[in-house]
């Protein structure tokens, strides 16, 4: 077997060294009762053209679709360059940078990912990752209660996208916060209700998405104003490619940016691996989450990097850690790093209007089909936008006519069938829309 | 490996007016400009590069870095066996990446497939009935585990079992879990052989107990015999058994942790099934469960339809969704092609020659390293520092410490062990090998480890300040927490 290097020989000399007789006698102590006593039930071992057949039967099995949807997961181009790189195996095969000494690359990549990320969001300091932008929006909820100390609720917009909300109550149920949901108003987050809810100045944190699950730019004009005066921290989850345009986390004045950031040209890859980003402010540092990298010198005074802070983390801090997480999302941090280095701030810049003026030329496109009204006529959106679906058949089933043809047509955004958020990227051309509009006629 | 590090940071290769991107000409009508107000004030600083230049300064920084294919990874409690490549590229197929997460199953019927088949390859693997894999790494595999089994008692109408048991030699992770998931921690101590106290165990049990948190092999490589009468105790007070799987490597095929009296467990792919630790991710961490618990597992889950297809669903019962959508989807695609290429036969050889080569290292060691528990271990061990007649002496001041051993591992071209882990010794070094090396190469590294035991005998001060040959010397830790340096100036 090609993973497994031992030679008979090999095993007879090891077991000598030992002083045990056979493989089965390095179980001695195990109890005879727990032992399996028949080989597992699974296939048997395959050569690698066969793992390879049977990878891609499974691959071919699936549709990919022609995508004009967004919900958290955008079809944005990745440059040839980036899986190249992500690819080294120096890389890819490296553990946690524990060892400094020998993990330079990798300690390097995430400061410049931090870097990266705390310039892209305008906030001063960013982790060196978290799972995705849902996982990161729970743990921006377990920041702002253990920053408050005597506070226990957070409330969180209902324009939040229901796979994210739905983490954040799974988070905050079992870790026991007291999680409001705060109902939207014509399609934004309602602020008068925010007010009143303020006001009762038990609130430890407030949490609003940028674009929100309609695809609408909320406007959040003096929020942080209206969170701070009582003493209530703000988080902001931004899609990562529309900071090359819309206003940032930390120009609305936030204290914790977080979100996904796989609109970087991270692939679909079916949900995952993506990455999600959490950045705060100086006054938070010692309440964030997760690993952060640091600059230090070495001992010969050569400007060096390595993990740092660890004292929030569980591996010092056991229980008493910030949050439970090890592991994150490691090698992501390089994609981003590299594709925003590639892209620079006038590539974000063009991504994020391309994908704006695609997504505002389809939403024309199917108005003009007379089956469709927008939601929210009067509110500015981005790349994503939720119209309401005139046709009888309803939603579900256009989705399935549309996926038949060859399109992945939205996401639906209501529970009566009618609502669809649609979206368009820099990836969609004018024909692929002239054939989704032909597609929707042809029953 | 580079000798001396690339030093520079991608803004100090930056130039203004180079561009290392392309874009097709805008083909859309130009819409109403996005509101004033609603846009960013100025431009991020971004680096301004071209292509090339990107090339060559992430591939001279990954000459900075050391991987399991540059070299062995004794790394205790990390199980840093080989990568297989084939893995990378079938994970890289067309098929699976262009796949968008909301796409109806009629159309990923392949992807939902792969995650059924490996679903049922670790259910019978583990013992267990059940699995979900959408949780992204061990942590979160622990957090989800430890919801189920709250889940489990909030169905029950048992609101007081807050408080879950972890042994004192746990990985950190265990209590960071358990709080972040609510539950009080209750400690039980180790004997002086390295196991779970018995008799403190049982001190600890009531019905305020929701359950134990325990791996075994334990953190010191060494099988919990006990196991049986503490899965007993825990379920005869009505808790719950949650097997940490970060050490099943050595167990593959030989002993399962359902078999073993667990209730819940996660596995670590990354780890014992062989996807790349990526410098800290990303992972995996399926969590599985016994019959019965089932209904409560995370959505959205898979299952398999009488006609063959797949479906996503949410369980009866479901603790809630962790994720935003399957999992660390690619990660699934490398730990399938490892089960498909290891299959019946060669998962359980893979367990017991990591327990092998564990032993057979320890074996030629335990003359020059302190072995503070004897016996046969699983995958891993732990020294307790050098012997004193080597300089190990804890009492003197001046003694040559395991991080000094640790750090002139790297001048050989070794990656160091896990060192002051587990918390029970002052000198913890924690070696695990894997399966996947070559006798020679523990050969070599034996002869490297005691020829590093008679330096410190002969020349402590060339330990002390180790490592000598790699990118960079010993780092001062305790100036990067001072300075607090987490970005790169901006430039006005």
């Amino acid at each position: 077997m090609k993973y497994l290097p031992h030679t008979s020989d090999d095993i007879q000399q090891m077991l000598d060294v030992i002083g045990v007789k056979s493989l089965d006698d390095l179980y001695a102590e195990v109890p005879e009762e727990l032992k399996l006593t028949r080989p597992l039930n699974l296939p048997h071992a395959m050569s690698e053209v066969e793992v390879r057949r049977e990878l891609q039967r499974l691959a071919d099995k699936n549709k990919p679709l022609c995508i004009f949807a967004g919900a958290g997961a955008y079809d944005h181009y990745t440059p040839s360059v980036i899986p190249y790189i992500t690819a080294r195996s120096e890389f890819s095969t490296s553990y946690t940078p524990y060892q400094a000494e020998i993990s330079q690359g990798t300690l390097q990549y995430i400061f410049e990912y931090q870097t990266l990320m705390a310039r892209l969001t305008d906030m001063d300091v960013s982790n060196a990752s978290m799972y995705d932008g849902a996982t990161a929006t729970a743990e921006a909820m377990m920041m702002c209660v253990a920053a408050a100390k005597k506070r226990n609720r957070v409330v969180i917009s209902e324009t939040f996208l229901p796979a994210v909300l739905d983490v954040v109550r799974t988070y905050a149920h079992f870790h026991g916060v007291d999680l409001v949901v705060l109902p939207a108003k014509d399609g934004v987050t309602d602020r008068e209700a925010l007010q009143t809810l303020l006001e009762a100045d038990n609130v430890a944190g407030v949490i609003v998405p940028q674009p929100n699950r309609y695809g609408i730019i909320e406007d959040f004009t003096e929020l942080a104003d209206q969170c701070h005066a009582h003493k209530t921290l703000l988080a902001i989850n931004t899609m990562a490619v529309a900071l090359g345009t819309l206003q940032t986390p930390g120009g609305w004045g936030a204290d914790i940016a977080c979100g996904d950031a796989q609109s970087l040209g991270i692939p679909l890859s079916y949900g995952g691996p993506y990455i999600g980003y959490l950045c705060t402010t100086n006054a938070l540092i010692r309440k964030m989450p997760g690993r952060l990298v640091g600059q230090t010198v070495d001992a010969e005074g050569n400007r060096c990097f390595v993990l740092t802070l660890q004292a929030r983390e569980q591996h010092i801090r056991r229980e008493k850690a910030t949050s439970n997480i090890c592991t994150a999302q490691g090698i992501m941090c390089l994609y981003v790093a590299a594709y925003l280095s590639l892209m620079g701030a006038k590539g974000l810049s063009e991504v994020a209007e391309q994908s704006y003026a695609a997504a505002h030329a389809l939403v024309d496109a199917l108005l003009q089909t007379g089956q469709f009204e927008m939601s929210f006529p009067e509110r500015p959106y981005f790349c994503e936008c939720t119209l309401r679906y005139k046709g009888a058949e309803g939603v579900k089933a256009l989705r399935h006519r549309m996926a038949e043809a060859g399109f992945l047509f939205g996401v639906p955004a209501g529970d009566d069938d009618t609502l669809v958020t649609v979206c368009a990227t820099e990836m969609r051309t004018p024909q692929e829309v002239e054939r989704l509009i032909q597609a929707l006629s042809n029953r | 490996m580079n000798k001396t590090c690339y030093n520079k940071l991608i803004f100090e290769v930056s130039q203004s007016g180079r561009t290392g991107y392309s874009l097709p000409d805008n083909p859309w009508p130009a819409p109403a400009a996005i509101p004033q107000e609603l846009r960013r004030e100025k431009a991020p600083q971004l680096p301004e590069v071209d292509e090339l230049t990107v090339c060559r300064h992430y591939t001279n920084m990954s000459n900075n870095n050391f991987g399991v294919d540059t070299g062995f990874y004794p790394l205790g409690s990390c199980t840093m066996k080989y990568n297989p490549k084939i893995n990378e590229e079938m994970a890289a197929l067309p098929g699976f990446t262009r796949l968008h997460p909301a796409q109806d199953e009629a159309t990923t019927q392949g992807a939902i497939e792969l995650y059924y088949n490996v679903q049922q390859s670790l259910a019978e693997i583990a013992g267990l009935s059940e699995f979900t894999l959408n949780p992204y790494a061990g942590a979160h595999g622990e957090l989800t585990g430890l919801m189920v089994i709250r889940s489990y008692h909030q169905s029950r109408g048992d609101a007081k079992r807050t408080k879950i048991i972890v042994p004192d030699s746990a990985h950190g992770t265990n209590p960071a879990s358990a709080a972040v998931c609510g539950l009080q921690i209750v400690e039980v101590k180790s004997t002086p052989e390295g196991t779970v106290d018995v008799d403190s165990l049982r001190a600890v049990l009531g019905d305020d107990i929701a359950g134990m948190m325990m791996t075994n092999p334990n953190t010191l490589g060494i099988f919990e015999t006990r196991i049986p009468e503490i899965a007993r105790l825990v379920h005869d007070c009505g808790g719950l058994m949650y097997y940490d799987g970060a050490n099943l490597n050595p167990m593959l095929g030989v002993c399962r942790p359902g078999d073993m009296g667990f209730d819940v467990m996660h596995i670590n792919l990354h780890k014992t099934f062989s996807t790349p630790h990526g410098g800290g991710g990303p992972g995996s961490g399926p969590v599985g469960v016994r019959a019965g618990l089932e209904q409560f597992l995370p959505k959205p889950h898979v299952s398999r339809s009488a006609d063959g297809t797949f479906h996503l669903d949410t369980p009866a019962e479901s603790l809630g969704s962790i994720s935003s959508f399957l999992s660390n989807y690619g990660i699934l695609i490398r730990a399938y092609c490892y089960l498909l290429s290891m299959g019946r036969e060669y998962i359980p050889m893979a367990g017991k020659l990591s327990v092998l080569n564990a032993n057979y290292i320890k074996e030629r060691l335990k003359d020059f390293y302190q072995l503070p528990i004897e016996g046969l271990c699983k995958h891993e061990f732990v020294f307790d520092g050098l012997r004193p007649e080597y300089g190990g002496d804890h009492h003197d001041p001046a003694h040559v410490t395991t991080l000094d051993v640790a750090k002139r591992l790297l001048d050989y071209g070794y990656h160091a062990p896990t060192i002051y882990f587990p918390l029970l010794f002052h000198e913890s070094l924690m070696i695990e090998p894997t399966e996947s090396e070559t006798k020679e190469t523990l050969d070599a590294f034996i002869e490297t480890m005691q020829q590093i035991a008679r330096e410190a005998q002969s020349n402590p001060e060339l330990l002390h300040t180790a490592p000598h040959d790699t990118p960079i010397r010993r780092p001062d830790d305790v100036r990067a927490v001072k300075d607090g340096i987490f970005k790169m100036p901006a430039i006005d």
